[in-house]
C-alpha cells in the first residue's frame, strides 16, 4: 500500500490538491494530509517515500503511481536546493508532519520545551528569551524578552497572552502556514509565555480571511487542552479590518469595540486586554519560543543572524516571482540572493523592476539596493523596513505611480479614523497623486477652491510644487499619525517617487 | 427577523468576555446582515447603547446592515496579486458578474505567491487567468 503525502494547506487546496488526493485514493493509495513544504510553485506537491512530484494534476496521477512523470519529479524533497539552503527552526516540521496529529508532534520534539519551561521559574524563562535576542516578528521588532519582563513584573492577578494572527499584509502568509501546518507549536509557545508572565488565559486573534487556519487552530486547541492546562486558549475571529493588526486596535476589537488605535502609554504590557497586563506577540514570535526554550535553544538561536537581528526569519517570497514560498533563514541574507538566486527572478520572465518588503507600508526597493542584508537596522537606515518578512516582486510592467496611489487608497480604506493625518491625509494623498499624474492641471485642489477657504491658494500648482506638497503631506502623516498605518504610508509613496520619478510624469 | 434564533445566538455567548464580535459574526452568518432590530436586541443583552453596537457594525467590512442575497465572489486586489496581473482581469470579471453576482474586492487571502486569487465562501481559487475567473463568476 503506497503512502502518498499531499498537503491540506490552503494554498495547496486552492491549487487543486483535493482532486489529486481523490485520484490517488481511487488508484488504491493511502493519502496522508501533511503541512506544506512551502515550495508554492510546485503545489500540489506529492511526496512518496521522500521523493517529490509537482505540480501534480489528476490526469498525471497514474504516471506518478507508476514511477514515471519525470518532468514533474524533483527527486528527494529534503535535498532540493530551496529546502537545503534554509535554516528551518519555526518551520522545521513543514511538509513532514500531519498538523493535527499529537503523535507526530510529540515524535518531533513537541511539548519538551513546555515541560522544561514549567520546571523553571518564570524569571528564568524570561531570561532565556531575552538571551536569545528574539525580536517581535510582526514587524515592530521589539525585544520579546523585554516585553515579557514588563508583564511578569506588572501588578495584577489577571494577565493575558494574546497572539496577533491578523496577518493582513499583502505578500505575507507565514502565520497562515504556521497556524495551518504546525498549530501545536504556536499553542506550546503561548503556554510557555503564559508560564513566564503568570497569565491564565490566551486569545488568538485570527483574521476572518483565513477560514482554514481558524478551523485548524480550533481543532488543535481542543486536542492540546490537556497539555497546556490550566492555561486555556480561545480563538477569536477578526472582521475584515486591516488596522486590527496593530496591537492596540486588536485589543479594542477583542473587547468588542471599534478597532481604534490607542495612545501608548499605557503599554499593553501594563494595561492591555480588559485593562490587565497583556503580552501581545505575533504568531512567529510565539512559535519561535519552543525552540528557544529547548535545551541550549537560546544560545543556538542567538548565534544565528547578524548584529542585533538574531535568529531566523521565515521570509515569504511572493508576487511576480518564479519560486514563491516560505524561506526561513538567518538574518543577513541579501535581496539579490532571495529574489534572483533563490526566487529565480520573475514568473513572467521580464526584468525585476521593484520589490516591496514589509507589506503595504513597506518601501519599494530598487535593484540598486539589492545588496541590503536582511537586518532590522540596515533596512531602517535605508528608509525601508523588514516588517513581517514578506517580499513582493514586481516586474517591468509595474506602474510605480499607480502603486503610490494605491498606498494612499489602501490607507484611506483601512484607516480607523481616529487621527486626522491618516484619515484625511490618505484621501488627499490619492487626489494629489492623480493631479501629479495628470501633469499638474492648472486647477487648485477641490477643497482649496471652496469659497470659505479664504487664505488658500486659488491657482493651480506646478509639477514641482505638487511634489513639494506631497512631501509635506508625507511628513505630516509620518510624524502626526498615531500608528504605523498613517505613519508608514509615506514609505511606499516616497520610495516610489525617489527611485522611479519617470513613472510620475 | 426570527427573534427566537437571534436570542439563541446571543444566549450562546453569555459569559464570554468581549462577546460582541463573536455575536455579530454569528448574526451575520445566520441572517446575512446585522440590521437595526438585531442591533437593538444585542445592545439590550450586552447593556450597550444601540449607537455603540451600530458603531461596531459600521466599522468592520465583514458586517453589513442589509442582506444581499446575491452569490459573492471575492477577488484579491492587493499588491502581490497586482504584481501577478489581477488588475487586467477586473473588467472581464465585472462584466461576467453584472448585477447577478456580487464581485467584492478584498485585500489579501494569504496566497500571495500563486495569484490572481479568489474566494467563494470558504473555497479558495488560485492561479486564475481571465478565462478561469470568468468561468468562476458565471458558475455562481
Amino acid at each position: 500500500m503506497t503512502v502518498v503525502r499531499i498537503s491540506d494547506d490552503a494554498l495547496a487546496l486552492a491549487c487543486g490538491a483535493d482532486a489529486v488526493v481523490t485520484a490517488f485514493e481511487a488508484a488504491g493509495c493511502t493519502v496522508e494530509r501533511v503541512s506544506s513544504w512551502g515550495m508554492h510553485w510546485l503545489e500540489p506537491l506529492v511526496e512518496i517515500a521522500g521523493i517529490g512530484w509537482g505540480p501534480v494534476t489528476p490526469d498525471r496521477v497514474a504516471e506518478v503511481v507508476a514511477g514515471k512523470a519525470d518532468d514533474l519529479c524533483i527527486g528527494p524533497v529534503a535535498d532540493h536546493p530551496f529546502i537545503k539552503g534554509q535554516q528551518r527552526l519555526t518551520f522545521a516540521r513543514a511538509g513532514k508532519t500531519r498538523p493535527l496529529s499529537l503523535a507526530d508532534y510529540a515524535a518531533t520534539g513537541g511539548w519538551a520545551a513546555l515541560t522544561r519551561a514549567r520546571s523553571m521559574t518564570p524569571a528564568e524563562v524570561v531570561a532565556e528569551v531575552t538571551a536569545s535576542g528574539l525580536r517581535g516578528r510582526g514587524g515592530a521588532g521589539f525585544p520579546a524578552g523585554t516585553k515579557w519582563q514588563t508583564v511578569l513584573g506588572a501588578r495584577g492577578s489577571t494577565k493575558y497572552v494574546v497572539c496577533n494572527a491578523d496577518e493582513g499584509d499583502s505578500g505575507t502568509f507565514a502565520d497562515r502556514m504556521l497556524m495551518e501546518g504546525d498549530p501545536f507549536q504556536l499553542i506550546e509557545g503561548m503556554a510557555i509565555a503564559a508560564h513566564a508572565v503568570g497569565a491564565q488565559q490566551g486569545y488568538i486573534y485570527v483574521r476572518s480571511e483565513y477560514p482554514h487556519a481558524i478551523a485548524k487552530l480550533s481543532a488543535a486547541i481542543d486536542l492540546a487542552a490537556e497539555h497546556i492546562t490550566p492555561f486555556a486558549i480561545e480563538v477569536r475571529v477578526g472582521a475584515g479590518a486591516y488596522v486590527c493588526g496593530e496591537e492596540t486596535s486588536l485589543l479594542n476589537s477583542l473587547e468588542g469595540k471599534r478597532g481604534e488605535v490607542r495612545a501608548k502609554p499605557p503599554l499593553p504590557a501594563l494595561e492591555g486586554l480588559f485593562g490587565c497586563p497583556t503580552v501581545v506577540n505575533n504568531v512567529l514570535t510565539l512559535a519561535a519560543v519552543p525552540h528557544i526554550l529547548a535545551k541550549d535553544g537560546a544560545a543556538l538561536y542567538a548565534r544565528l543572524g547578524i548584529d542585533r537581528s538574531r535568529g531566523t526569519m521565515p521570509i515569504q517570497l511572493a508576487g511576480n516571482i518564479r519560486h514563491g514560498g516560505l524561506y526561513e533563514t538567518a538574518f543577513g541574507i541579501t535581496l539579490d540572493e532571495l529574489v534572483n538566486t533563490i526566487g529565480g527572478g520573475t514568473t513572467s520572465g521580464r526584468p525585476v523592476k521593484a520589490v516591496q518588503v514589509g507589506g503595504p507600508l513597506g518601501a519599494y526597493i530598487h535593484p540598486s539596493q539589492f545588496h541590503l542584508p536582511f537586518d532590522y537596522e540596515a533596512y531602517a537606515e535605508a528608509d525601508a523596513l523588514i516588517g513581517h518578512g514578506g517580499i513582493v516582486v514586481f516586474d517591468h510592467s509595474a506602474d510605480m505611480a499607480a502603486l503610490a496611489r494605491f498606498a494612499f487608497q489602501f490607507c484611506a480604506a483601512e484607516s480607523c479614523g481616529k487621527c486626522t493625518p491618516c484619515r484625511i491625509g490618505s484621501t488627499r494623498g490619492a487626489e494629489l497623486i492623480d493631479r501629479i499624474r495628470s501633469g499638474g492641471k492648472a486647477m487648485p485642489d477641490a477643497v482649496e477652491a471652496l469659497a470659505q477657504m479664504h487664505n488658500a491658494r486659488k491657482s493651480g500648482r506646478s509639477f514641482e510644487e505638487e511634489l513639494q506638497l506631497l512631501d509635506d503631506l508625507c511628513e505630516t502623516m509620518q510624524f502626526g499619525s498615531l500608528c504605523a498605518l498613517g505613519g508608514f504610508t509615506p514609505y511606499p509613496v516616497r520610495s516610489a517617487l525617489k527611485h522611479w520619478p519617470e513613472d510620475f510624469r | 427577523m426570527k427573534p427566537p434564533d437571534l436570542a439563541d445566538i446571543i444566549a450562546a455567548h453569555s459569559g464570554r468576555k468581549g462577546a460582541l464580535l463573536p455575536i455579530l459574526h454569528d448574526v451575520q452568518a445566520a441572517f446575512g446582515c446585522v440590521d437595526a432590530t438585531a442591533e437593538a436586541a444585542i445592545a439590550e443583552a450586552l447593556n450597550l447603547s444601540r449607537a455603540e453596537v451600530h458603531g461596531v457594525v459600521g466599522f468592520y467590512h465583514d458586517f453589513t446592515a442589509r442582506a444581499d442575497p446575491r452569490p459573492e465572489v471575492q477577488l484579491c486586489r492587493a499588491e502581490a496579486c497586482q504584481a501577478r496581473g489581477v488588475e487586467a482581469l477586473v473588467a472581464a470579471a465585472e462584466a461576467a458578474a453584472g448585477d447577478r453576482v456580487r464581485l467584492r474586492t478584498v485585500y489579501c487571502v494569504g496566497l500571495c505567491s500563486v495569484g490572481p486569487n479568489a474566494r467563494v465562501g470558504d473555497t479558495l481559487h488560485a492561479r486564475l487567468d481571465e478565462a478561469a475567473l470568468v468561468r468562476l463568476v458565471k458558475a455562481q
